[in-house]
């Protein structure tokens, strides 16, 4: 009596994660409720450019940090790495202004690019501790965060950097031919870039593989260290350009905005099917978990009676209702249910 | 018959659609010790969960001290004397051994406040049984596998155990470790206390077991006693099939060796090292649990360092500190635990097979060519018959013989010059050890240079060409196998 | 005598319990301020409401998992107690406000405890989610405006003192809180509950290995329910506290401390995995971030300094423990082989 291969057909529901189906069917579900009852608001060019707008800034941060749970650790610093490179790029750009005002045309390039090098910096002292020094990921990063902010608040003594020139946040708030955000493209372009990563090269795969067992990817000859710092690395990144969108957002830099981010970044990580264990998740299921929590925010917002603050109950409920529905579909399954550390 | 103390008559058990027992009975004296012998998936551990309670029987029934159960839970199991100890020992390594012992008897005793005086004298009890000396106060986590087993066994004890079952409980033992346990099974017997344990591993049925049952695919293949019983017999039960054992001979040898080793050490585990392999060899490592042969092996593969002596790959020295620069010098390892250390269950067995080498199938920039990705792995998959309709499913969906070919074909995409394997067929079934071994025969046939190292001797002097024999770290005999006889080997290796 | 040092130097506690000694001679020998009366009264007030948390996220994770929701749910109970009782007009004492904060507590905790005892989802996720449902809660549905006037009731709790220390250079007086004892009370039934019975036993058990306790007989999924209705408990109890010594009630201000608590606890020696760890270490953990925060002033550091500080000092110190760990695994596999170690 031999197990016999559960031989899979590859049909077509097979290919696309159970997960990411329910969400999408939560999304059906809300995007069907919002056309019965306040089509003509939610419906909405508007609506759907506000939707739009705001989640670039965390939206790059999640994508860093899913890669990092994606190797079985997790990153609780994007929103420190991201204050601080926002505050000096903030102070960089002071700098640059000419005195007869306006900016030469390479600087906002050049306080990307700088900003991200600096993000990178900083994901790589993360790799680091985490790597070789082999402090657990929860630890290290939070560690970091806390000192990060806390250079922050040095630096700036606890204010606000402003006085920005105004060329910047108008670049970076422009929308290309009127409708696309560029905040939105850049978010765009770092969600391919990570797809990519992932989906069609060794690294992604070697990445996956590390998350679900470190020993036999070190038997198989893979360099565990090297792959983590580059995750570190690339979440370090994210973060920063996170920062830099939150400047253009907020017209200014402080240590302390956005520290509602580092959870929700989990959460909305967790919602889009990775598992804080490692070893699973796809980009697909992060970017449609920062959809589809866009879309009941904004939906709520269409109803004035329910204010506004309920958006973290939403928030919170959502998670549990998908966790719970993943627990009773994988219930039917034989085999014990692995026990979760975190 | 008044004369059992438990008996199993005619179980059934299916599940989900598989018929897992299909009417096998068992039957075990007081004081005896019966060995439940099977390959994996024959349906040992589901009768064992059966008659500890775990698992409730679809038909037939256990009978205990002539009286016949109905349903049974894991607590009327205790309560009736029958406990089992799993592999993992089931231990807490984080509490002291004193907690481990006590737990299990002031929980059933519904206790709520605990008493450590009381916890104490149970402990002091319990170890007394079958006079284990160790320090109570220590975290079960700090102790060697043969000591938790101890804990394991004396925590057994502790409920008027009447029958003790023991899931393949010499894994991990020395041999001397071993000797231990079988000491303790026969203090057991000299109580009247019977053990029935489950093995596969044939010089243990023989040792220490005065009664066998076998089972294959769910049925009772044969019961008896064990002088009975010889090795072709045991093979044949098992398996259903008649196997004849070549003695490998090396042929066609390369002219230069491929590896040679020169003094090797590494602080703590071995020293002065020296052997050479050429392609078509099989070289034999073999020694004791603590000779230091597993550490060689992670030192020939580059997971530990050898911090003295060389070694050379085709006659130019090469620093192997890395996995990544062992596999550039053509040196591949299977690890002992394969499951765990050389396959990624849940991922696809497509992954799991070019792992590997997946550098190789991209480019310069790290972007797959996915072509040449499906092609490689359809290739693989052909190659070494994996039973799968399609290899996008996780490496967990294949049978444990399929599993151990993954991990082969794995290294031998890689165009290997050497392979080496840390216990090749440990926890493998009888059918599939065979498998292996011609495999690697086939390998070295063909040009390659394998090296096994394994405490099984009768694999290592059937497969192999030359034997090499470990010490405390040193090496103590080379020896031709042809000339290589068990007594012999085993002499040098004490 | 010898035995008892040696086992003494293997113990974490013994580690944390000399640093924390040690800054607080450094702060002594720059200042002359540390051991002074007031200072340590200071501390002492300061370690009431963090030492409140520390203990519940230290039961939390040796049992294995990990909680952030603590203080969403303690800003939760506290703002509502607070409404409710001043809405009612209420004026009597202390007594009423404690039970219905430890009320609520408890259902809030038996929220957490039905998903991850009953369901066994794991902690993290769940207390993320639980965390955001609170916030949610608070400030949706009860509108939460920071409320300068609390019940006399419980401003008189926070004002009243158990004696008041007084410095006799600076001539600054600090007043012992009477919330001082609930630390020390919830302290002494935590360690009664964590050494004494087999419920707290069971909580390291499940911590070491959960499919084992479940097989040593301990009832698991109940057992991770109470233990988070405990904790929901005296979250809760730390909320109130905080409000009264506060003497008002601010929504928001304790959301974002559960990092720091749970690294006061980590620095102790209790090991994220869980299973490990006792309460005097998450204690002298919990009092190593609160001198570092509270006390730098004293040394000339100005307050500004006091993340980046209090961030290196969870890496450095979690750095350490790590190292350690590695070493001690070395260690182990060597002698295990009865080889001579190079360490």
């Amino acid at each position: 009596m031999t197990t016999k291969s559960a031989g899979k057909k590859p049909g077509l529901f097979s290919r696309i994660d159970q997960h990411v189906l329910r969400l999408l069917l939560v999304m059906a579900v809300w995007m069907v409720f919002m056309g019965l009852t306040r089509a003509s608001r939610f419906y909405t060019l508007i609506n759907f450019q506000t939707m739009a707008s705001q989640f670039p800034e965390f939206g790059l941060m999640s994508l860093g940090v899913m890669l990092c749970m994606i190797t079985g650790g997790i990153d609780l610093s994007p929103v420190g790495v991201a204050n601080l490179v926002a505050i000096l790029m903030a102070l960089f750009l002071k700098q640059l202004v000419p005195p007869e005002g306006g900016l030469p045309v390479y600087a906002i390039p050049l306080v990307f690019v700088l900003g991200a090098l600096i993000g990178a910096c900083l994901g790589i002292l993360n790799g680091l501790l985490v790597s070789k020094i082999r402090i657990p990921p929860i630890l290290a990063t939070l560690g970091m965060s806390e000192l990060l902010t806390g250079v922050a608040i040095v630096i700036t003594g606890g204010a606000a950097v402003s006085g920005l020139p105004v060329e910047y946040a108008m670049t970076v708030n422009n929308k290309i031919g009127g409708m696309l955000p560029v905040q939105l493209v850049i978010f765009g372009v770092m969600a391919f870039i990570v797809w990519f990563l992932l989906n069609r090269t060794t690294f992604g795969t070697k990445i996956y593989l590390l998350g679900t067992n470190p020993k036999a990817a070190r038997f198989s000859g893979l360099k565990n260290d090297r792959l983590i710092i580059s995750t570190y690395m690339i979440s370090g990144i994210t973060a920063a350009l996170g920062g830099l969108v939150m400047l253009a957002n907020y017209n200014s830099a402080r240590a302390n905005y956005g520290s509602v981010y580092v959870l929700q970044c989990i959460l909305v990580v967790v919602l889009g099917g990775v598992s804080p264990t490692g070893g699973k998740g796809r980009i697909s299921g992060v970017v449609l978990a920062i959809v589809l929590l866009r879309m009941l925010e904004t939906g709520i917002n269409r109803f004035p009676q329910i204010s506004s603050y309920y958006i973290s109950l939403i928030w919170g409920g959502v998670l549990l209702l998908v966790m719970v529905l993943d627990y009773f579909s994988a219930a039917g399954r034989p085999g014990k249910r692995r026990r979760q550390t975190l | 018959m008044a004369d059992s103390l438990l008996r199993a008559v005619d179980i059934q058990k299916s599940f989900a659609g598989v018929h897992a027992l299909k009417g096998v009975s068992l039957d075990i004296a007081p004081g005896e010790i019966h060995c439940l012998a099977g390959e994996n998936g024959s349906g040992k551990s589901t009768l064992i969960k059966i008659i500890s309670g775990v698992y409730q029987a679809d038909g037939g029934h256990i009978e205990f001290d002539g009286k016949t159960l109905s349903k049974i839970t894991p607590i009327d199991a205790i309560l009736l004397g029958i406990q089992v100890i799993y592999q993992d020992f089931s231990v807490f390594p984080n509490l002291t051994v004193m907690e481990n012992l006590a737990l299990n008897s002031e929980l059933s005793d519904k206790r709520k406040i605990v008493n450590w005086q009381r916890m104490r004298q149970i402990a002091e009890e319990a170890v007394a049984k079958i006079n284990f000396k160790v320090d109570l106060d220590a975290l079960v986590g700090t102790l060697t596998v043969a000591q938790k087993q101890m804990v394991a066994i004396c925590r057994a004890l502790m409920f008027n155990a009447r029958l003790i079952i023991m899931d393949e409980p010499t894994t991990a033992l020395t041999r001397k470790e071993v000797q231990a346990l079988f000491g303790v099974i026969l203090q057991l017997k000299a109580q009247g206390i019977s053990t029935l344990f489950v093995s596969h591993k044939l010089n243990e049925v023989f040792e220490i077991s005065e009664r066998f049952t076998i089972l294959r695919n769910g049925e009772l293949v044969v019961t008896g006693h064990t002088r009975d019983l010889d090795s072709a017999k045991f093979s044949y039960y098992m398996t259903g099939r008649e196997f004849s054992d070549e003695q490998f001979r090396a042929e066609n040898l390369g002219e230069a060796p491929l590896i040679e080793v020169k003094n090797l050490g590494l602080s703590g585990a071995f020293e002065d090292i020296s052997f050479q392999l050429r392609g078509g060899e099989i070289l034999g490592i073999t020694g004791l649990l603590d000779s230091g042969r597993s550490e060689l092996s992670l030192a020939l593969f580059g997971i530990r360092e050898a911090d003295s002596g060389d070694i050379l790959i085709k006659g130019k020295k090469t620093r192997i500190n890395t996995p990544q620069a062992a596999i550039g010098a053509g040196i591949g390892l299977v690890p002992e635990d394969r499951l765990s250390e050389g396959l990624f269950l849940p991922r696809s067995i497509a992954d799991n097979l070019i792992i590997a080498e997946i550098d190789r199938l991209a480019n310069r920039f790290k972007v797959f060519d996915h072509r040449k990705r499906t092609r490689e792995v359809q290739r693989l998959v052909e190659e070494f018959a994996i039973a799968t309709p399609n290899p996008q499913n996780a490496c967990q969906t294949l049978s444990g013989g399929n599993q151990q070919r993954v991990v082969l074909a794995k290294w031998l995409a890689c165009n290997l010059d050497v392979l080496v394997l840390n216990g090749p067929t440990v926890g493998v079934d009888i059918g599939s050890k065979h498998d292996i071994h011609r495999i690697l025969q086939g390998l070295a046939r063909e040009g390659m240079g394998i090296i096994i190292i394994s405490d099984d001797l009768p694999e290592v002097i059937r497969n192999c060409s030359r034997v090499i024999v470990l010490k405390s770290g040193r090496i103590v005999q080379e020896m031709d196998a042809a000339f290589a006889t068990e007594q012999a080997i085993l002499s040098q290796m004490m | 005598m010898q035995n008892n040092l040696k086992k003494l130097t293997k113990r974490n506690e013994t580690y944390i319990a000399l640093v924390v000694l040690a800054l607080c001679l450094l702060i002594e020998v720059r200042s002359g301020q540390f051991f002074t009366a007031n200072n340590l009264v200071d501390i002492a007030s300061a370690m009431v409401v963090p030492g409140l948390f520390a203990v519940g996220t230290f039961m939390v994770i040796v049992s294995g998992g990990i909680d952030v929701s603590f203080p969403a749910l303690a800003s939760l109970t506290s703002y509502a107690t607070t409404k409710m009782l001043l809405d009612a007009g209420y004026t009597g004492g202390m007594w009423l406000p404690i039970l219905i904060s430890l009320a609520m507590g408890a259902l809030l905790g038996a929220f957490n405890g039905v998903f991850i005892g009953l369901l066994g989802l794991p902690a993290m996720i769940v207390t993320l989610g639980s965390s955001s449902v609170f916030k949610g809660v608070m400030q949706g549905a009860l509108g939460s405006v920071q409320l300068a006037v609390i019940p006399p009731g419980m401003r008189a709790f926070g004002t009243s003192a158990l004696f008041t220390a007084t410095n006799p250079v600076s001539g600054l007086t600090s007043r012992m809180p009477v919330g001082f004892l609930a630390l020390i009370a919830v302290l002494l039934i935590a360690f009664f509950i964590m050494r004494y019975t087999f419920f707290g036993r069971g909580i390291y058990a499940i911590g070491g290995n959960e499919t084992s306790a479940h097989r040593a007989g301990f009832n698991t999924k109940r057992t991770k329910f109470l233990l988070y209705v405990f904790v929901g408990m005296v979250a809760s109890l730390a909320g109130l506290i905080r409000t009264c010594m506060m003497q008002q009630n601010h929504p928001t201000n304790m959301l974002g401390m559960e990092m720091n608590i749970i690294a006061g606890v980590v620095l102790g020696g209790t090991a994220i995995s869980g299973g490990a760890g006792s309460l005097t270490g998450c204690m002298l953990g919990t009092l190593l971030i609160v001198i570092v925060e509270n006390s730098m002033i004293l040394i000339g550091i100005p307050t500004i300094w006091k993340s980046v500080f209090v961030g290196a000092l969870i890496i450095i110190g979690t750095g350490v423990s790590a190292y350690q760990v590695t070493r001690a695994h070395r260690i182990k596999s060597s002698r295990r082989l009865g080889g001579e170690v190079k360490a």
